[in-house]
């Protein structure tokens, strides 16, 4: 049995129960920002396409503590925390910009695109009276930096000099999956965001729970997008918080589902404009949906043409941004964006599949605030966390309480 | 300006928030013309001319496959907007046709109760009489939200 610092204790059954106090409890919350977000896990802070040029940089965060990200002089990618050395305001107000310095608005201290102070406004006082003592150091309070890993065109960042590199905490097998959907230099389409209202790890669960999504959303269902009955693979890597699952876009035509009586398969139900979902194997492999997620923030997403990256922003324990950034290939025919761009209603706040997926969450976060010490049951598929063919599974949201409880000591 | 026009565009504008208001959701595909495009968007989207769309539909069938999906297929909690809705800026263009940008706010109302101020941005239409029957239609609404945020999820129209 183990304790946390706050005296809350894991079930005995191990990782196929999970009490619901983890999605409610403030203090398990302060230390998930400690222990997962600015620890040794590695978090998405954005596209390398989204900073193009030297001198650029965009915000970011690593869970609750903002960042910087740039593209310094030399074209090294740098983020560094987004807060002046001096009485800790925010460096960056905006969302993107691209200046060789950063002034901090507050006092007019200023950076370089490293994050190094390079400057503070009159520190040696005016007319011989005033400034700071020649012995004070304000740089010992400088912004923190991040290690910065880019993976096809991603951008990590971490703050722990002891988190693994960022290949080996992915694993081989992400990776391949990451490099299969960036295959090449992509073009932005457009980004918006959703506020989930639950905790992070509802969110992140539900992209790592393959066994909802043909039972959830009608669309996965009646047009044969992903059911369950369609080859596929489920893919999860040694520390359980990385994963990808794959379903084909071949199906058998079989109709379980339909003699099951499940609600998402509609026979009734057909598309008056079906170019909505005209796609192409674009990747050769006949693999119709891929989501990869890596704890704690991150996912990928191939949903036909569909492409996308998800960031999961903690925003306090009941409630969840989450960013999508849409892209396509920037060798892409103006047909295929318009491709992407009307497969796109499947994603997003309105997304005939995403939509659900912003509210199922916070489905759980309701029902479960008023039975803290009661436990959610995560067994499908069994007790195991490791790769399978089968998605009738959990064992993707096993491993992500797997990796969330080595990393929070619990 | 027309006041003929102007009073046209207001009178479109009023049934078209009233008929998503009232649930009439049916009768919502019939304001756009059969092409219409109807792209919901970010201002910040809209500004770095960036072409994804939280909804983007490219012509009526989408509008009236996004209303059965609404009624059959999608899984969301009951709930209903009320629009509150500007006075369109109007510039006049070839053959009767019309631009308009229009405010709007809209306050979803959850089956609970819970009222919150849901969206709020401009509509950037192009108007035009259809001729399939004379009556006026957009042939483009662009509905361009001033925030980036969407709350849970955008089940019924804007």
């Amino acid at each position: 049995m183990n304790f946390s610092r706050s005296g809350r204790q894991w079930p005995v059954e191990g990782n196929t129960r999970v009490p619901y106090w983890v999605y409610s409890d403030g203090e398990i919350y302060a230390q998930e920002q400690e222990r997962i977000f600015r620890g040794p896990s590695w978090s998405f802070l954005c596209l390398e396409a989204e900073l193009a040029k030297p001198n650029s940089w965009r915000t970011s965060s690593l869970g609750e503590m903002p960042v910087v990200v740039a593209r310094d002089d030399g074209g090294e990618l740098r983020a560094f925390e987004n807060r002046c050395a001096h009485r800790g305001a925010l460096l960056c107000l905006k969302d993107r910009g691209e200046d060789r310095k950063i002034v901090c608005v507050y006092h007019n201290w200023t950076y370089d695109l490293q994050g190094n102070l390079t400057g503070i406004a009159f520190r040696r006082g005016l007319g011989g009276q005033g400034g700071l003592p020649e012995d004070c150091r304000p740089e010992t309070q400088a912004p923190r930096k991040l290690r910065v890993a880019t993976l096809a065109g991603l951008v990590f960042g971490t703050l722990s000099a002891t988190a693994p590199p960022l290949e080996t905490y992915l694993g081989d097998a992400i990776i391949q999956r990451i490099r299969r959907v960036m295959r090449a230099p992509i073009r932005v389409l457009g980004t918006y965001s959703q506020i989930v209202p639950s905790n992070w790890k509802l969110y992140l669960e539900n992209v790592k729970d393959t066994y909802h999504a043909s039972l959830l959303h009608t669309f996965f269902t009646t047009f044969r997008l992903a059911r369950l009955t369609q080859k596929g693979a489920l893919i999860i890597n040694d520390s359980g918080g990385g994963h990808a699952s794959l379903t084909m876009a071949a199906d058998s035509g079989g109709r379980e589902y339909e003699q099951a009586g499940m609600r998402t398969a509609q026979e009734g139900l057909k598309l008056e404009a079906p170019e909505l979902l005209q796609s192409v194997d674009e990747f050769g492999d006949g693999c119709g949906v891929q989501i990869v997620a890596v704890f704690p923030s991150f996912v990928l997403q191939q949903i036909r043409n569909s492409l996308a990256v998800r960031r999961i922003v903690p925003q306090g324990a009941g409630r969840t941004e989450l960013i999508w950034t849409a892209f396509g290939f920037a060798d892409d025919s103006p047909q295929m964006t318009e491709m992407r761009l009307r497969q796109a209603n499947l994603i997003g706040p309105a997304g005939y599949v995403s939509m659900e997926d912003g509210a199922a969450p916070g489905f759980v976060q309701r029902a479960a605030l008023a039975a803290p010490e009661l436990l959610s049951v995560v067994e499908m598929g069994g007790s195991g966390i490791s790769s399978s063919e089968s998605k009738v599974s959990e064992a993707a949201v096993r491993g992500m309480w797997h990796a969330w409880r080595e990393q929070m000591g619990i | 300006m027309l006041p003929e026009l102007q009073q046209a565009i207001l009178d479109l504008n009023a049934r078209y928030a009233q008929t998503i208001d009232d649930g009439r959701l049916e009768d919502w595909p019939a304001f756009f013309t059969e092409t219409a495009r109807y792209v919901v968007t970010t201002a910040e989207n809209f500004e770095r001319g960036l072409p994804l769309g939280i909804i983007y539909a490219t012509s009526r069938a989408m509008l009236r496959d996004r209303v059965r999906s609404l009624r059959e297929a999608n899984v969301y909690e009951a709930q209903r907007y009320r629009h509150i809705v500007g006075l369109p800026l109007i510039e006049l263009g070839a053959e009767g046709t019309a631009r308009a940008t229009t405010s709007f706010l809209v306050v979803r109302v959850m089956h609970t109760g819970e009222t919150s101020m849901f969206a709020c941005g401009c509509y950037r239409d192009h108007i035009v009489n259809d001729a399939s029957d004379g009556a006026l239609r957009f042939a483009e609404r662009i509905v361009v939200l001033d925030s980036r945020q969407v709350d849970t999820l955008l089940a019924l129209p804007l």
